[in-house]
C-alpha cells in the first residue's frame, strides 16, 4: 500500500462556503503542499482529514483506512501541527508534554528532548509566555516525537521568520529521507513549497484548481509579457489572467507551447512562480 | 562532485542535474561503479523536491549513464568513453557551426574568426 492519503469527492457545506468535491492523492515518500488564498478551504480540508469537523459527503482514506472508522489507530501514526493553539495555556512546556505523551504508544522522550534543545525552547516557561514562533516550534516538537509516518501541518510557517522557515524545510527534508513517510502542509507562503514540495494541490473557492506534481505545473504555466497590440481574442483565450497597463501586458498561461508557437519572438516568456499562478488564477481576467 | 542549481535558468532543474552528472562522468570525476547519492539525500542537499531528483535519475538511466539496483542505490554504468567523446565532439561542432553562421551574418571573415578562436583558446 503506497498511498498515504486519498481523498475522493470530499464535500462540506457551510453557510456561504462549500468545499466542493475535493479529490487528491499522496503517495508515501513525498511532500504535498496545499495552497490557496485565505478562505479557499485549506484548513477545512485539513480539519476534515483530522476528523475535527463532520463532512457532508466523500471519502478520506489514510494509510488505506477510513479516517473515521479507524480514527484511533490512524492518529497514533499522524503528527499534527495546527496554526491555532491547542495547548493548556497555564502549563509549562514540560508539563504539557507529560499530558500529551501518554496518548502515544510510540512516544519517544529522547527525540522530544532533541527538538526542544534544537529549537531552544525554555522547558519551564508556561505555554502562554511563548511567542507565536516558539509555540509553532513547540507544536512541531510534539508532532515529531512519536515516530509519526504522516505529518500534517496547517499553516506551519505563517508568522515565522525566514530563518526558522528554512530550518523547518531542513527538518522536512530529514523526515522524508525515510521513504515510508509523507507530509501534507498548507500554506500561503508559496516560496517554501516552491523548493520542497513534490506535489501541489491548489484550492480556490472550495474547489481544486489542480493537484499535480510541481515540476509539471511549473513547466506548463508561464508568465508572458508583451505589447498590448498583439492581444486579439484568440490570443486572450490562451490566458488564465491578463494584466494590462499603458506600456504593455503581463499574463499567465498554461498553454506555454501554443503561445511559443504563435508569438515566438514577440513576447517574453518567463517561468511562473506558484505565487503568480495563485494570484492570476484567483483574480482571473479582472 | 559538484552540482550547482540555478533557479533563474530556463533549463528545467532535472535537466540541470542530468547535464552536470553526465559532465562529471565524461570528465572522469565520477568513476564507473561509483555509488551516487540517493534521490532523497540529493533532494535534501540541493533543496529541491524528491520528484525532481527522481526524474533526473530516471533520465540518466534511460540514457545508460547510471544503473539502479533496487534497495541498494544508483551506480555509474560502465561507459564507452569513445562513444561519449564522439557525442561531445558532435555538440562542439554544432556550437561552432552556430558561431560561423553568426559570423557570416555580420561579415566576419574566416581569418578573423580563426584569430578570435586562437586568442580565446589561449586565454580560457
Amino acid at each position: 500500500m503506497d498511498t498515504i492519503l486519498e481523498i475522493k469527492d470530499l464535500t462540506k457545506i457551510y453557510k456561504g462556503f462549500k468545499l466542493d468535491k475535493v479529490s487528491l492523492k499522496l503517495s508515501k515518500g513525498y511532500i504535498m503542499g496545499l495552497i490557496g488564498p485565505n478562505g479557499a478551504g485549506k484548513s477545512t480540508t485539513i480539519k476534515l482529514i483530522m476528523n475535527l469537523i463532520r463532512k457532508n459527503s466523500g471519502d478520506i482514506k489514510i494509510f488505506g483506512m477510513d479516517n473515521i472508522e479507524n480514527e484511533r489507530e490512524i492518529k497514533q501514526r499522524i503528527g499534527f501541527v495546527y496554526d491555532e493553539n491547542c495547548f493548556y495555556e497555564d502549563l509549562t512546556v514540560m508539563e504539557m508534554k507529560r499530558v500529551i505523551a501518554p496518548f502515544y504508544k510510540q512516544w519517544d522522550n529522547k527525540v522530544f528532548d532533541k527538538y526542544i534543545s534544537k529549537f531552544e525552547l525554555p522547558k519551564n516557561k508556561k505555554i502562554k509566555q511563548l511567542s507565536k514562533g516558539m509555540r509553532m516550534k513547540y507544536s512541531l516538537a510534539i508532532a515529531l516525537s512519536h515516530n509519526a509516518e504522516f505529518i500534517i501541518m496547517d499553516e506551519p510557517t505563517s508568522g515565522l521568520d525566514p530563518v526558522f522557515r528554512s530550518e523547518m524545510l531542513d527538518i522536512l527534508y530529514s523526515l522524508i529521507q525515510d521513504e515510508n513517510k509523507g507530509i501534507l502542509f498548507s500554506t500561503h507562503i508559496t516560496t517554501d513549497l516552491q523548493k520542497a514540495a513534490d506535489y501541489i494541490t491548489f484550492l480556490n473557492s472550495g474547489k481544486v484548481v489542480f493537484s499535480d506534481d510541481k515540476d509539471s505545473i511549473i513547466e506548463n504555466y508561464s508568465i508572458i509579457k508583451g505589447n498590448n497590440g498583439i492581444l486579439d481574442k484568440a490570443i486572450r483565450d490562451k490566458f488564465i489572467g491578463i494584466n494590462e497597463n499603458a506600456f504593455g501586458f503581463e499574463g499567465l498561461t498554461n498553454n506555454t507551447e501554443d503561445i511559443r508557437k504563435l508569438l515566438k519572438d514577440k513576447v517574453l516568456i518567463e517561468r511562473a512562480s506558484l505565487d503568480d499562478i495563485m494570484v492570476y488564477t484567483v483574480r482571473g481576467n479582472e | 562532485m559538484n552540482i550547482i542549481i540555478s533557479n533563474a535558468s530556463k533549463e528545467p532543474i532535472y535537466e540541470q542535474i542530468t547535464r552536470q552528472i553526465k559532465d562529471n562522468i565524461i570528465n572522469g570525476i565520477l568513476y564507473q561503479g561509483e555509488l551516487l547519492p540517493s534521490i532523497r539525500s540529493l533532494a535534501k542537499e540541493l533543496k529541491i523536491s524528491v520528484i525532481t531528483t527522481k526524474r533526473a535519475y530516471e533520465e540518466l538511466e534511460r540514457e545508460g549513464f547510471i544503473e539502479t539496483v533496487p534497495g541498494k542505490g544508483s551506480y555509474v554504468s560502465a561507459q564507452n568513453k569513445e562513444f561519449l567523446k564522439e557525442k561531445k565532439i558532435k555538440s562542439i561542432e554544432e556550437k561552432l557551426s552556430q558561431a560561423i553562421e553568426d559570423s557570416r551574418l555580420i561579415g566576419l571573415t574566416k581569418e578573423e574568426l580563426k584569430e578570435m578562436l586562437d586568442i580565446l583558446y589561449d586565454n580560457i
